[in-house]
């Protein structure tokens, strides 16, 4: 069974401006053990998705289809009901650390309290098991650490306790929303290594939210491709990277500089904006944008279909050769 | 923290000086003195008084003494009260005056910030409207305008509760004069609550709070509450000065024998050793306070504690 | 090429009026802030004219009406007080008083807080930090105390009101100017007239005084309730106006010594003057929230 079986799921806010469509019907599941890397520009829904399913959508967000968390539909639970699922079988990590944490509570209460909470440990339990997840992630003099507030540590070392706070409880699942984006380079490549290790430890399912597809390249299985909302391509790392069948796919690696290929062709990105989700275009919603776009593109919107064994896409063209 | 304290504690001194030389100055400048006022006394008599209150000596020699009396709390004999000293006026108006105030602000206290907290949970709800409108009312109205209102009402059409007086500082008596100055307060503090508690709870580590399946009630009260009290407590500072500058008021519409009451008859009968008096009491006692509320907020935010 | 070093000259004073025309239409959709200038715009009127064509003057005594209740046959619509004065247009003359109070002092502590604000902060440096500690110390005085000294030390004159209240009040604009100024002094089209040989004065005065319209509109609507009630409130102790002109702050204190035989003189001048500063606080907070939507 899936750890989290998405279906259909929509999420939609209210503004003064109207209504405004952020997830748009997905589909997706992810198995024990699994990563799977959702990847999108912002604005696609890649983070709603999973705001949802945390129970974390702002006031004015409502969200409508099924989140199944091992077999439980969780959406539209209340947050007394969530909150047993929350930071105990299901966790989560925030894109900036720098603000992510409580600024006038010690590191050490703020992870011991997640424990208290869930697991009903004593305070010196908790510390203890808190000490001990900190060197997990491989912060120095994690006795010292627990006694210190959020602004003595530097951003690394805030996401490394973001971390740590997430996998106290053993969680089934852990979703990392842009975990590196805010962090210097060589940060970021720490960060992604301790996560690569502590995923195959704990043989959590892991869904990595980002933007950058070399965060993808060295840490998912499988990748889930999102623009406007929808699910625009899905399939194995490997072949996606090697093999890119919807054209905003083949964009994003175009805009992506590649050891692999130095030299052989220039950088190019995406000509025109990401989409006004409160006027999608008719029919497929990359057509703007897109180098392929037809007809049938204009008129009909694509379904996401299989093309090969566990790989869909959600395009017209059969295959991409250039046009013009 | 420590050396933080002695530095701010230090930083009064020359503030003080400040107060106590304008103050000084500013009387002895003043045309007429407080002898003039009466009828014209006979000039060997006014001699003997200017005499006895220091008044014929040099203004260098007067401020010396004066401010080396400040310093051992001896703020010379009242002019108009001829029994007492400033400083035995204030003795026995302060306690009263403490009483007052302080419950008045423990009241404000307590309620702005129970009634912003619960107004900014249920934002844009019925009971976040009537009581964002109540504290505009109370932000409206100054405090010698619901006083004596309070008083026409509670005490004179509903005869609830005494109209003014303090025969012996019972609650009785105090209800109607608390409920005066804290009112404008409450309704500050609930205002101000109520805003940056819907700023806090918009703030990424409250969705951390949440993302941990912590219980709502623990997520505002441990991870939202401190933070969204910062502001508050930094408008502590002129809410004491507030509150203190207001008793003057309410002491006299309720006739309360405080500091206040007799701060205004010394004004109005030009009692100026009683007037400074109490105004570099109060002064200090402000900024005293000033420096406790700082204290405060490096205790709540540790941001600012090692700085 | 001549574009790009236009436009930085050019931007300001387009951004700026656009500005200004945005603050007034949400100011316009703000149904609380329009009702209190229609209401605050009417008794400032009839506080002007109201005591000119009221039937009665201000301090003409009625011997046969001491102390009557509202009573519109005999023309008096508020009553008339212990003297059997026409309380009607003397709330109106305290309204007046008030009203010219506030300007008056408004006008002072804007004067000398842009000023002072502007020129600590433009020049910088250590005049900078002396200047801006004095007004910290100016801060730590209780100086409601201080204006009643004033008051006590050099008799109750209604000039040395405006002066007081002025003097005291134009610490934060101080403080909001320099702020402002600081940020400004860094902006590209101060920087080009500095670089261009402007001189500081002019400067000041074309380039950073305009700038500041925002925050000292939103200080206006705060201030000015903020004199009258300090106003009335030296004026109930007995330390401000005095007879036989009045103000709000002693009517009201005239009425509270008369609540219980005449509640009326308590009544009527405490609602004209909750009624303005109602205006008054509803006015500022519309003008805050539409030059600063995202305070909302």
């Amino acid at each position: 069974m899936a750890v989290i079986d998405i279906r259909n799921l929509e999420v939609g806010f209210d503004t003064p401006e109207g209504k405004v469509q952020a997830v748009n019907g997905i589909n997706l599941s992810v198995d024990r053990g699994e990563c799977i890397g959702i990847v999108g520009e912002s604005g696609s829904g890649k983070s709603q998705t999973f705001m949802a399913a945390m129970g974390l959508l702002a006031r004015n967000g409502t969200a409508r289809g099924e989140i199944l968390f091992q077999g439980e539909q969780i959406l539209g639970l209340g947050s007394r009901a969530l909150n047993r699922i929350r930071g105990n079988a299901m966790s989560m990590i925030f894109q900036d650390p720098m603000t992510a944490l409580t600024p006038h509570l010690r590191i050490g209460d703020q992870l011991t309290e997640v424990l208290t909470t869930h697991k009903g440990l004593g305070k010196r339990a908790a510390a203890a098991r808190a000490v001990a997840m900190l060197e997990q992630v491989r912060i120095p003099e994690p006795a010292r650490r627990m006694r210190q507030y959020p602004h003595e540590l530097s951003g690394g070392m805030r996401q490394r306790v973001m971390i740590a706070m997430a996998l106290l409880c053993e969680p089934e699942l852990l979703i990392a929303d842009e975990p590196t984006t805010a962090l210097d380079v060589t940060v970021q490549a720490q960060v992604l290594s301790l996560m690569r290790d502590l995923k195959d430890r704990l043989n959590t399912a892991l869904v990595l939210i980002t933007h950058d597809l070399g965060v993808v390249a060295g840490l998912a299985d499988r990748v889930m491709v999102m623009y406007a909302g929808l699910v625009v391509e899905e399939g194995p790392v490997e072949t996606i990277f090697t093999d890119p069948r919807h054209p905003y796919t083949q964009g994003l690696l175009n805009s992506m500089p590649r050891i692999d290929r130095a030299g052989e062709e220039r950088l190019t990105a995406i000509p025109g904006q990401p989409p006004n989700l409160q006027r999608l275009p008719s029919g497929c919603a990359f057509r703007p944008r897109c180098a392929y776009a037809f007809e049938r593109c204009e008129q009909e919107r694509p379904e996401l279909e299989d093309i090969a064994p566990g790989r869909r896409k959600a395009c017209h063209r059969e295959r991409l050769e250039a046009v013009s | 923290m420590g050396s933080y304290a002695l530095r701010r504690l230090i930083g009064v001194v020359p503030t003080l000086l400040v107060i106590i030389t304008v103050a000084f100055f500013m009387i002895r400048v003043a045309p007429g003195g407080p002898f003039d006022i009466e009828r014209t006394l006979p000039p060997e008599i006014e001699a003997n008084i200017k005499a006895a209150y220091d008044l014929d000596k040099p203004l260098v020699v007067q401020y010396i003494k004066y401010l080396g009396g400040v310093l051992t709390g001896d703020f010379g004999p009242s002019y108009k009260y001829k029994d007492f000293t400033v400083a035995e006026l204030i003795g026995a108006g302060f306690p009263v005056s403490l009483k007052l105030g302080a419950s008045a602000m423990l009241i404000a206290l307590v309620l702005g910030v129970t009634l912003g907290t619960v107004a900014a949970l249920r934002q844009n709800s019925a009971l976040d409207y009537a009581v964002m409108t109540v504290a505009m009312t109370g932000i409206a109205l100054p405090n010698f305008v619901i006083a004596p209102l309070l008083a026409l009402v509670f005490g004179i059409y509903l005869s609830l509760l005494p109209v003014a007086g303090w025969s012996d500082g019972g609650m009785a008596d105090m209800v109607l004069p608390v409920t005066a100055m804290a009112l404008p307060y409450i309704a500050y503090i609930a205002r101000l609550t109520r805003g940056s508690m819907i700023e806090v709870l918009r703030s990424n580590f409250i969705r951390t709070a949440r993302a941990k399946g912590l219980p709502e009630h623990r997520v505002v009260t441990k991870h939202a509450l401190r933070a969204a009290l910062l502001p508050v407590v930094s408008f502590l500072g002129p809410a004491t000065a507030g509150i203190i500058t207001g008793s003057v008021v309410i002491e006299q519409i309720f006739q309360v024998p405080g500091i206040g009451r007799y701060f205004v008859q010394g004004a109005l009968n030009r009692d100026y050793t009683l007037v400074m008096g109490v105004v570099i009491f109060y002064a200090t006692l402000i900024m005293v306070l000033n420096l406790v509320v700082d204290l405060l907020y490096a205790v709540l935010d540790p941001r600012v504690r090692y700085k | 090429m001549t574009n790009g070093t236009q436009a930085p000259d050019m931007a300001p004073p387009v951004r700026g009026r656009s500005l200004w025309q945005d603050a007034l239409r949400r100011l316009s959709h703000n149904r609380a802030a329009v009702a209190a200038v229609v209401v605050l715009a009417l008794v400032v009127l009839l506080a002007v004219v109201g005591p000119w064509i009221a039937p009665h003057a201000y301090d003409e005594l009625y011997f046969d009406h001491v102390a009557i209740g509202p009573d519109l046959d005999a023309g008096f619509l508020f009553g008339t007080d212990t003297v059997g004065r026409d309380l009607f247009v003397r709330t109106l003359m305290g309204a007046r008083i008030s009203i010219l109070v506030a300007l008056a002092a408004t006008s002072v502590s804007l004067l000398i807080g842009i000023l002072y604000g502007a020129i600590a902060g433009f020049v910088g440096g250590r005049v900078d930090n002396l200047m801006m500690r004095f007004v910290d110390i100016m801060y730590a005085l209780p100086f409601m105390f201080f204006v009643i000294i004033l008051m006590v030390v050099f008799g109750r004159n209604i000039v040395l009101m405006f002066l007081a209240l002025g003097a005291v009040e134009w610490l934060t604009m101080a403080r909001i100017v320099r702020g402002q100024t600081l940020t400004l002094k860094n902006r590209e089209f101060v920087e080009a007239a500095v670089a261009s040989g402007v001189t500081r004065p002019r400067i000041i005065l074309r380039h950073i005084i305009p700038n500041l319209l925002g925050p000292v509109a939103v200080y206006i609507t705060l201030t000015i309730p903020q004199v009258i009630l300090v106003e009335s409130f030296l004026s109930f102790l007995g330390l401000g106006v005095q007879e036989p002109l009045t103000s709000l702050g002693v009517l009201i204190s005239e009425g509270a010594d008369e609540m219980e035989t005449a509640p009326w003189m308590l009544i009527f001048p405490a609602t004209v003057l909750a009624t303005m500063l109602f205006c008054f606080n509803f006015i500022g907070d519309g003008v805050r929230d539409a030059l600063d939507p995202k305070d909302r």
